[in-house]
């Protein structure tokens, strides 16, 4: 093996907050080999931002040195930019240029001669698909076609290392699907070296090479296979004939030598602890138990896990749910001048039922939520939540429903206590009841141990569980969920839809968002969303079935997502 | 000029064109403040509103009123009873309540005094001072030619013959526009540049090119060269409205207008790179923005509070106002002409600020976000 692309030793790097430092590297070591893709994963906080942001010469590190290409990328930083390419995250567009101009900019500043520019052009535009679009401004192009443009920008003159920062994070699978055989192309013609960081764990398996990153640390490196291989003949998918899947998945997960077990489509995924079954015979009749190739998250998961096992989730107390519909919209529809960001949705959900809605950054999945939670009025059509008409009577309604937004809307300047004292005051709550209720948020959501710690200083994971509590502490009816997993690792995606699954159990409509391919499994039904209309609605096995042409065998969801929208754009 | 620079500076030039927003702060604002101070402030008092009250008509009340009258100082309205008057004062309909008591016309014809009430509102006490300078004034005169055409010799005992210089009819539009000039610069000078570069910031532009070889010193040329063109085209345009529509004469020359302008407005633009290099935030380099250079500009520049009268801590703290120093060139420029001792010491000033701020900003702004 020839010498590394880019070296890191006991590199670290902490940044000041309000209370003293906090570590974002903590003495990482590593070495990216030449001509091949390099995935750099973990969950959001993990550090991936810096260490790009090290090799590229723009952080200085506290200690340890990174070298990248043979150049100490502190001290020879120009050299260093000059040889590389780098995509940051947010892809460093200027949103009112258009996308020559943009092209034109980067050329000239990377020192692109004007005479090697039409055909550099010609090939990154054949690359791209954006020759079509040279005119438009970056501003008003779709998600996948910025992160192409961003790309393309980074590429206008071959760099020996390209660094792209979570360039696949929101942007639809089909642009996901076609960045992937860009950078494929660009490693095998052009012998390029690609770092590419991605919070989504099942992107680790396109790597030739994988860099496991958390909580500032290297957990492991290796190919795919060296993380999956340890774990051969411990993953098995379990179906029974005993009812909710729910409930399968429950007690699968509090068998003796079960390390995981999370929900897929109709079955139940299980990770053993050693390289035995699960004991299903417990289980009762028309239990099925076949054995299932590892997955990464797989490898990442057994890592993680320190040996404790979680608690069984807490539960919710039992509710009336009888499958009536408690959500009922018709050809709804929401315009922002002539801009369609929603357009003829219809769909119904019903008591107790997880409904998602899967789409990538921009295809209405928000503004979708935002008119249900009657915080924006739609254009038009027809909509029902909890058997009131949100036109007229919005603050019935709202009574009825907790909100969790993205950002998790969240006072960080607040204790957690104090935070649940300020929301059910919002809504309310006085009292015993409201005592009552604090207490049943900080048991349930084990918060007790934080419950005067200031919440803007807890970890993601936690102030996820926070903003959950908030927004269940008027014991609301429907529960809307908006992106509540991006970016916190998969224990505590794990531990979140314990609490979810357990909520649903409890009679509760939960309406979630996700772009997490594998998140729509977890799902009763799901709609697929795209440009702001429902390609697929059903559950995780009937959309599956949906974007399959003929009967063959059932594909992922992500495979059916892709298969949907091409066969949109075909008709 | 390297072809780095080249793209930096088309770049920014096609961004200031299609933004909006950069082109109502250049020219639509300045030209919006130059109608508003221009037309609507007038720091002269001119048609007063006064209540007359004749307690006893006679020969003697009625000229003295029409003496009033005549004067475009005022608009009396004449009331019958003092009570009426001054309720109107307490209204506000009237600034100020004129009685002619009724020995009026007995004193004047006694011993040649008359004497008058005036009330005036004090609440705006400059308002009220001018109202009390404008009735003495208006009154001697009355008194005096009233006396002389009786043939009675009138000897005060000194009469200042007062010459009003380079603003001889006292039009406050002709140093208001000036100032205003000022303002207009400080806007696109220092608020417009901290924002479009703490934009870059933001939106996560400026990472992108920080990994291109391009040299901070060209990403700050790339800024202040077009925000400069843009800065001098408002500058042009509020000089034109100036003197085509306010009709405030220049006495002084074009070019040293062109170069003291320039001097200013390359500190403006500094302290605005500064700030935003230091904010990194849109919200935050316009706030500070705001405070640091353009309330000072209106408050502390001498622009509409004599630094002269200010108490003597804030005077020092003027110093370090830019738009001061401006100031007092273009009044001198727009009003006197070519005041060497005045340019001089203030371009220099100006000159000192440029270099520091746009200095400041090459040391903070580095290749690096931590």
């Amino acid at each position: 093996m020839s010498e590394a692309v880019l070296m890191a030793e006991g590199l670290r790097k902490a940044f000041p907050t309000r209370h003293g430092r906090e570590t974002a590297l903590d003495g990482i070591d590593l070495a990216v080999r030449p001509g091949a893709v390099t995935g750099l994963i973990g969950p959001d906080g993990a550090g991936k931002t810096t260490l790009m942001r090290l090799a590229a010469g723009l952080l200085v590190p506290d200690a340890g040195r990174i070298e990248v290409l043979g150049l100490d990328a502190t001290r020879e930083s120009l050299a260093v930019q000059a040889a590389i390419g780098y995509m940051p995250q947010r892809f460093g567009l200027y949103e009112d240029l258009s996308v020559q101009e943009n092209l034109d900019l980067y050329a000239d500043l990377q020192g692109v001669e004007p005479a090697e520019r039409p055909a550099r052009y010609a090939e990154l535009m054949e690359m791209t698909g954006l020759g079509p679009f040279t005119r438009r401004l970056a501003g008003r192009l779709s998600g996948g076609m910025k992160q192409k443009l961003g790309l393309a920008c980074t590429l206008v003159k071959p760099p020996r290392l390209l660094l792209l920062d979570e360039p696949t994070v929101g942007v639809d699978p089909v642009s996901r699907r076609e960045l992937w055989s860009i950078v494929y192309r660009l490693v095998q013609q052009a012998g390029m070296s690609v770092l590419l960081s991605t919070a989504y764990l099942d992107e680790a398996e396109r790597c030739a090479d994988v860099i496991l990153l958390h909580q500032g640390r290297v957990i492991g490196q290796g190919t795919p296979e060296s993380f999956s291989a340890p774990l051969a003949g411990r993953s098995f998918e379990v179906t029974w004939s005993g009812g909710s899947r729910r409930r399968l998945q429950a007690r699968l997960a509090a068998l003796p030598g079960v390390m995981d077990a999370t929900l897929q489509g109709e079955a139940v995924r299980v990770v053993s602890e050693t390289a035995r079954a699960p004991d299903c015979a417990g289980l009762g009749e028309g239990t099925v138990c076949t054995p299932v190739p590892p997955r990464f998250e797989d490898a990442f998961v057994d890592r993680l896990r320190d040996g404790t096992r979680h608690p069984p989730p807490p539960s919710f107390g039992a509710r009336q749910g009888n499958g009536r519909a408690v959500i009922r919209v018709e050809g709804l529809e929401r315009r922002f001048g002539d801009f369609y960001a929603v357009k003829n949705l219809a769909f119904e959900v019903h008591a107790g039922e997880v409904f998602g809605l899967l789409g990538a950054n921009g295809a209405g999945k928000t503004t979708t939520f935002r008119m249900l939670c009657g915080l924006l009025p739609p254009s038009g059509g027809h909509l029902e939540v909890a058997g009131e008409d949100l036109r007229h009577a919005p603050a019935r309604a709202r009574g009825r429903i907790g909100y969790m937004s993205q950002k998790f809307s969240l006072y960080s300047q607040l204790s957690v206590r104090q935070n649940l004292e300020f929301f059910s005051s919002a809504y309310n709550l006085r009292g015993a009841r409201r005592r009552a209720r604090i207490a049943w948020a900080l048991s349930a959501f084990e918060l007790e141990h934080q419950a005067n710690d200031e919440s803007g200083e807890l970890p993601l994971g936690y102030k996820q569980r926070l903003a959950m509590a908030a927004a269940l502490m008027h014991e609301p009816e429907i529960l809307f969920l908006d992106e509540p997993t991006s970016g916190v690792d998969p224990l505590a995606r794990r531990e979140f839809w314990s609490r979810i699954n357990a909520l649903a159990e409890a009679g509760v409509t939960v309406l979630v968002t996700t772009h997490f391919m594998e998140e729509a499994e977890y799902c009763d039904r799901l709609a697929i969303m795209a440009a702001g209309e429902v390609l697929a609605l059903g559950t995780p096995a009937e959309v599956k079935r949906r974007g399959l042409a003929s009967g063959a065998a059932v594909p992922s969801m992500e495979e059916a997502f892709i298969r949907l929208i091409q066969g949109r754009e075909a008709a | 000029m390297s072809r780095r620079l080249r793209g930096l500076l088309r770049k920014e030039s096609l961004q200031i064109l299609r933004d909006p927003s950069s082109i109502a702060i250049a020219f639509v604002l300045p030209a919006f403040l130059l109608l508003l101070f221009g037309y609507g402030v007038s720091m002269d008092s001119k048609h007063v509103p006064v209540a007359l009250v004749v307690e006893q008509p006679s020969a003697e009340a009625l000229s003295f009123v029409g003496a009033f009258q005549q004067s475009q100082y005022f608009a009396p309205q004449r009331f019958l009873t003092r009570q009426a008057a001054l309720q109107a004062l307490r209204e506000r309909r009237v600034d100020g309540v004129l009685i002619l008591a009724s020995d009026f016309a007995a004193r004047f014809k006694g011993d040649g005094d008359a004497p008058i009430q005036l009330i005036a509102n004090g609440v705006d006490a400059n308002s009220a001072r001018l109202l009390e300078g404008y009735v003495q004034g208006t009154w001697s005169g009355w008194l005096r030619r009233e006396l002389s055409a009786r043939g009675v010799p009138v000897e005060p005992p000194a009469e200042p013959e007062t010459r009003i210089w380079f603003n001889p009819e006292l039009r406050s539009r002709n140093y208001l526009v000036p100032g205003l000039l000022v303002i207009n610069m400080t806007l696109v000078g220092a608020l417009l540049t901290a924002l479009v570069m703490a934009r870059e910031y933001e939106r996560g532009t400026l990472e992108a090119l920080m990994v291109t070889p391009v040299t901070m010193r060209e990403v700050l040329i790339g800024k202040v060269l077009p925000y400069f063109v843009l800065g001098m085209g408002g500058m042009a345009l509020s000089v034109a409205m100036a003197m085509l529509l306010f009709q405030v004469p220049l006495r002084g020359a074009l070019w040293v207008l062109v170069l003291t302008s320039t001097l200013f407005l390359l500190a403006a633009l500094g302290m605005g790179l500064l700030i935003s290099v230091l904010a990194r935030s849109q919200f935050v380099a316009g706030m500070i923005a705001i405070i640091s250079t353009f309330l000072p500009a209106f408050l502390l520049s001498g622009f509409l509070f004599d630094i002269d009268s200010m108490p003597a801590a804030v005077q020092v703290i003027t110093h370090i106002v830019a738009a001061r120093y401006f100031v007092s060139v273009l009044q001198s420029l727009f009003l006197a002409g070519n005041v060497w001792s005045v340019i001089l010491p203030n371009a220099l000033a100006l000159a000192v600020m440029a270099a520091f701020f746009l200095g400041m900003a090459r040391r903070r702004i580095r290749k690096r976000l931590d």
